[in-house]
């Protein structure tokens, strides 16, 4: 975990639920929580214990293409975090995914997986443009990040 | 069912100074507001017997009943989510006092949050989840995460920059003629607003709270009691608390339909236990942490229809005399931001018929809490 108040950015402190999505992706796969039970199969974000439509406590991990498209997004300004700042202005989107459009995970939009938080121009930024995620380390994290599948 | 309507009233505010930075303790400025509120009612403090206010307020209640000198406590409660929670808290002691638990609540918010820290900034404590989701990619605070709903809000209805000026025009209006307004005497342009630094696009800085150091509080007693106080009652008509199924908080990004948020869950309860339907609202304090929460909350308490909240505020609709009043004081954008308990008591003002922007012969007020987070309204009449 990093310490918040240095120069890096903040990477997730999975719990009990979400530790298997972290998991996956530092193998660099776009999983979702879903029901294991035989007649539901409902995908749910964020991970939790049990299926709130049939109340089943047996999840597995799916496999995402890692398509989807941005729902919405916002440009920070600072005052922010140091390492942010340093970053800014910078995106924050939310993509909704291609095969499950009520999953929506927040990220940001960059140039290539390993690029800034503010490589990509906020003029080209449109809701419903069709991205596809990669994968870039942080802070000893892999996170997902996202790029324009036509930039 | 009757439930609380009418059963109990408001019968006492006080307030603080409202300023960036004030030298007093929230303590301090708790125990001022309680105590202005207690003699405002004529009731002394040590008939005080319940007490209530909200999760992250950090004087409590075991440190203001012994500092006002409060008799024997038999209730007292926290209603969660910060700004979420400030209607709830008159909820709670209404509900205490109308099923005979207490008879004199106390309800109040003390922040030093203009020379204090931002919560925002301690995000290691709040990074398991779900800030596990939002925070590592640079969502890192509420104006962010209204942003999002906000650039969403406009992409699907076609709402507008000019929308959300009008917001904030109607707030700083009304806090130019309130003396005690943080804004008083300052006022805001087009020009201005149009030109203002951004925070996260689309909100620019016109389009946020005031960090405020300050406190408020109110007394809430049976209506049987409220006869006998100083002041002319202000009863709590209707009372409700809102968390919709698969709500999320504010980011209620994973939520089936984000844009339609707690209020709705309050309205239908709120308006389910009233006498009186929206169109009879004279006048209303909607929570304005953030410029697009209002449109949001015009269209969850039904003033208008789906996607209509940015159209209603167009026509100076929300100005005095317009279709709908709101923010009297100032609200949170230009008032002050004390997680909302200057709308309580600037409702309270109006129905007094004392406001600094008085409407006319004002009868019923809408108050809503935090929009965005499990929230709390109430209704009140005179
Ligand atoms: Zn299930």
């Amino acid at each position: 975990m990093a310490d918040p108040t240095d120069q890096a950015l903040l990477t997730p402190v999975p719990d009990d639920d979400g530790a298997p999505f972290w998991e996956y992706t530092a193998r660099h796969e776009l999983r979702v929580q879903a029901c294991a039970a035989p007649d539901c199969g409902e995908l749910r974000f964020p991970p939790r214990p049990c299926c709130p439509h049939c109340r089943s406590f047996d999840s597995t991990w799916r496999r995402m293409s890692g398509r989807g498209r941005i729902w919405s997004y916002v440009v920070p300004h600072p005052p922010l975090l140091p390492a942010y700042a340093a970053q800014a202005p910078y995106n924050a989107i939310v993509v909704e995914l291609a095969e499950a459009p009520r999953i929506r995970l927040v990220g940001n939009l960059v140039s290539s997986a390993d690029a800034r938080l503010d490589s990509v121009d906020p003029d080209r930024i449109r809701i419903g443009a069709r991205v596809q995620a990669v994968f870039t380390e942080t802070g000893g994290v892999r996170v997902p990040r996202w790029v324009l599948e036509r930039p | 069912m009757t439930g609380l309507k009418d059963a109990t009233a408001i019968v006492g505010i006080g307030q603080t100074a409202f300023a960036k930075q004030l030298p007093e303790s929230e303590k301090t400025l708790a125990c001022r507001a309680i105590i202005a509120a207690l003699d405002d009612a004529g009731i002394a403090p040590s008939e005080v017997d319940a007490f209530a206010s909200y999760t992250m307020e950090e004087t409590d209640e075991v440190e203001v009943a012994k500092s006002i000198g409060a008799g024997d406590v038999t209730y007292f409660s926290k209603a969660g989510y910060g700004g979420g929670g400030s209607c709830a808290t008159v909820a709670h002691l209404a509900s205490a006092i109308a099923t005979g638990q207490a008879t004199v609540g106390v309800a109040w918010r003390s922040r030093k949050r203009g020379s204090g820290p931002r919560p925002w900034k301690n995000t290691a404590v709040q990074l398991p989840t779900p800030a596990q989701w939002t925070r590592p990619f640079g969502l890192l605070r509420p104006a962010d995460e209204i942003g999002m709903l906000a650039r969403r809000y406009m992409h699907e209805y076609g709402a507008t920059r000019d929308h959300l000026f009008n917001v904030a025009l109607a707030c700083r209006n009304r806090a130019n003629q309130n003396p005690a307004a943080i804004m008083y005497e300052r006022p805001l342009t087009r020009e201005m607003y149009m030109s203002s630094r951004w925070i996260s696009e689309p909100l620019c800085l016109f389009d946020n709270c005031l960090e405020t150091d300050g406190a408020l509080a109110c007394v809430v007693v049976s209506a049987e009691r409220a006869r006998d106080c100083r002041q002319k009652p202000v009863y709590v008509h209707a009372a409700a608390q809102g968390l919709p199924a698969q709500h999320h908080g504010m980011v209620n990004y994973w939520n089936d339909d984000p844009l339609t948020g707690p209020a709705w869950t309050a309205a239908r309860h709120l308006w389910k236990h009233s006498d009186v339907t929206p169109e009879d609202v004279d006048v209303a304090q909607i929570y304005d942490a953030f410029t697009p929460l209002i449109p949001l909350s015009l269209e969850g308490y039904g003033f208008c229809g789906r996607g209509e909240g940015a159209s209603f505020t167009e026509g100076g609709a929300l100005e005095i005399g317009g279709r709908l009043p709101i923010n009297t004081g100032g609200g949170g954008l230009s008032e002050a931001y004390v997680h909302g308990f200057n709308l309580i008591n600037e409702g309270v003002k109006q129905l007094r018929g004392v406001g600094t922007a008085q409407v006319p012969d004002a009868r019923t007020c809408l108050v809503t809490a935090g929009e965005g987070v499990p929230t709390s309204a109430l209704l009140l009449t005179s």
